[in-house]
């Protein structure tokens, strides 16, 4: 029972560090919370469920269509609602109003259009476990896991060793030295909101074959935000355990007390953070920047 | 048709008490806040429970509901402010709290969870709602005068510097958000007798985008601008009869195209008065050379 909750825990606590990470990419960099990031998570379950069902492509190109597709809409989000606040120098309020709009919008027309109807991923493997001494975990669970882990890593590599990864390190610490020296910081923002939403693709193609695909369902992201406090707003290191702690803390709350106080829990817990711990294990954006 | 206008002027004149709580709140400390439907469902359960299952006076009533309303918010507001941590934290605390308190009124037995509380008694007569509005502008109006308020927008406009010159923040924007949450209470109380039904379903994130949207779209830092643009987003609708769902479509361009466009909103920092009509109509007179 215990290993068996701690794995499950893991496979959403993996989904929870890739929005996490996400989300964090894009703080790091324009110091707001982008929380138009649902509803690109949403569009991209979406995305992935019309090329998987409609077009009949098999899982992992309708996984990569389901990155590229959620990738642009990000791009396109930050070139329509944000850069031109970004050009005005607005403070992060107005960014952070701009982006409820924005998930707002895209929510409702999602149900205006699409409609409210529940959809399901055909059952590939969702179904299918894997025992091994009595233990089971699902098939999918595992390529979450996996796939995570991956994306992940791939990303802190690409952070740690490219020369564009060295430029937006550099602009999450000053953006406005940052262009002094050259750099595109326009191209830069683009490609950042790029990679958040690549891994909205890749999270929300999860979530839809783990759950289901409904306008709303952009509503979890609200556990990456927790995750990402619980980390440290702005720190990839952060985001990462705090989804993954986050993720088997609440299987565990389900587990052994009731699923009905998940919800009231991570909230909970947050409060609590912000209370005995306000910067998370690994933050560096305490109070607002002068 | 008389009838119809009035009710129409009541569910406005709810909404404008709301709003007015929230102006003081998000436009004059710029703290944003995602979850405000929640107090409106703490007032409204509280007034309800009170007259229907306690047989309590309806304006005790809806004075105990602002009162819990208020007091939840000193609760919430108290640990998420008192770090002086950066927006986002109280903008993500919110974000749970709002679905927190929605489950929890699922899962009270006095509640009745989902089911909600059908025949309350129908006491929100418009008189009764004229007298409640005009007392809560006229607090808020003195409030925004006061001492109190100047050191509000000075919190909102650098708190930083506000700090500097003695301003105690923390104190400044828990009042802040006491007296937002009261009036949210207020309103909720109003609400569930003149509805003469409530259930937790009806105070979801819609609720909260269209209290923010009004606020945003009247201008942070104003009374009568916020106030004009509820009305407006209740009266327009409903008589042009627009879909619910568009309803929300329009809301979330809305507030995006203000932050690109307009983001001082209607009023900007101003109130209406004559001598801003006068203003107004004499830059108009001049060709819009001001």
């Amino acid at each position: 029972m215990f290993i068996q909750t701690l794995l499950t825990g893991l496979a959403i606590g993996g989904i929870y560090a890739l929005m996490a990470v996400g989300y964090s990419l894009v703080f790091s960099i324009l110091n707001f919370s982008n929380f138009a990031y649902g509803s690109i998570i949403m569009l991209g379950a979406y995305i992935g469920y019309w090329a998987m069902v409609k077009l009949g492509m098999p899982v992992g190109l309708s996984i990569i269509v389901s990155i590229l597709g959620a990738a642009t809409l990000c791009y396109l989000n930050e070139r329509l609602a944000y850069s031109p606040l970004r050009k005005r120098r607005a403070s992060s309020l107005f960014f952070m109003i701009s982006a409820m709009g924005t998930s707002i919008f895209l929510e409702n027309l999602v149900y205006a259009t699409i409609g409210a109807r529940f959809y399901t991923f055909p059952t590939l493997f969702a179904k299918a476990n894997l025992e091994f001494g009595g233990i089971s975990i699902g098939v999918l669970d595992v390529f979450a896991i996996a796939f995570s882990a991956v994306a992940i890593y791939g990303l802190n590599f690409f952070l740690q060793k490219s020369r564009t990864g060295i430029a937006i390190r550099a602009a999450s610490y000053d953006i406005d030295v940052c262009m002094l020296n050259g750099v595109n910081i326009t191209a830069l923002i683009g490609l950042v909101f790029g990679f958040a939403g690549a891994l909205a693709g890749i999270s929300g193609m999860f979530l839809g074959m783990k759950y289901i695909v409904y306008p709303t369902m952009g509503w979890i992201t609200a556990k990456a935000y927790i995750a990402a406090v619980i980390g440290g707003l702005g720190s990839l290191p952060g985001a990462v355990v705090g989804g993954v702690l986050l993720g088997v803390l609440e299987t565990f709350v389900s587990a052994y007390v009731s699923s009905v106080v998940r919800d009231v829990f991570s909230f909970s817990l947050l409060v609590l953070l912000l209370m005995v711990m306000p910067t998370g294990l690994f933050g560096r954006f305490l109070e607002e920047k002068v | 048709m008389g009838q119809y206008l009035s009710g129409i002027l009541s569910l406005g004149l709810i909404y404008v008490i709301a709003t007015v709580g929230l102006a003081i709140f998000t436009g004059f400390t710029g703290l944003f806040s995602l979850g405000h439907a929640a107090f409106f469902a703490i007032g409204a359960y509280t007034a309800a429970i009170l007259t229907y299952f306690y047989g309590v006076n309806f304006y005790l009533a809806l004075a105990a509901a602002g009162l819990a309303s208020g007091l939840v918010g000193f609760l919430i507001g108290y640990p998420t402010l008192k770090a002086k941590l950066r927006t986002d934290y109280f903008a993500i605390a919110t974000l749970g709290f709002g679905e927190a308190i929605r489950v929890l009124l699922e899962n009270l037995s006095i509640t009745q969870g989902a089911r909600g509380l059908p025949g309350i008694a129908n006491h929100t007569s418009l008189p009764v709602l004229l007298v409640v509005t005009a007392l809560v502008i006229w607090v808020a109006w003195n409030f925004t005068h006061s001492r109190h308020g100047r050191a509000a927008i000075a919190i909102r406009e650098d708190f930083v510097a506000a700090e500097m010159m003695g301003v105690n923040i923390f104190i400044g924007r828990l009042r802040s958000l006491v007296f937002s949450a009261a009036c949210g209470g207020l309103a909720g109380g109003l609400f569930a007798h003149y509805f003469c039904f409530i259930q937790p379903s009806m105070f979801t994130s819609y609720m909260s985008t269209q209290l923010t949207a009004a606020v945003v779209a009247g201008g942070m830092g104003s009374i009568s601008g916020p106030v004009m643009a509820a009305l407006i987003f209740i009266g327009v609708p409903e008589v042009l009869r627009i879909a619910n769902i568009w309803r929300l479509v329009a809301y979330g361009l809305l507030l995006v195209l203000i932050m690109i466009f307009r983001p001082q909103g209607l009023m900007g920092y101003r109130e209406f008065s004559i001598a801003m009509l006068k203003d107004t109509f004499g830059r108009f007179r001049k060709g819009g050379r001001a």
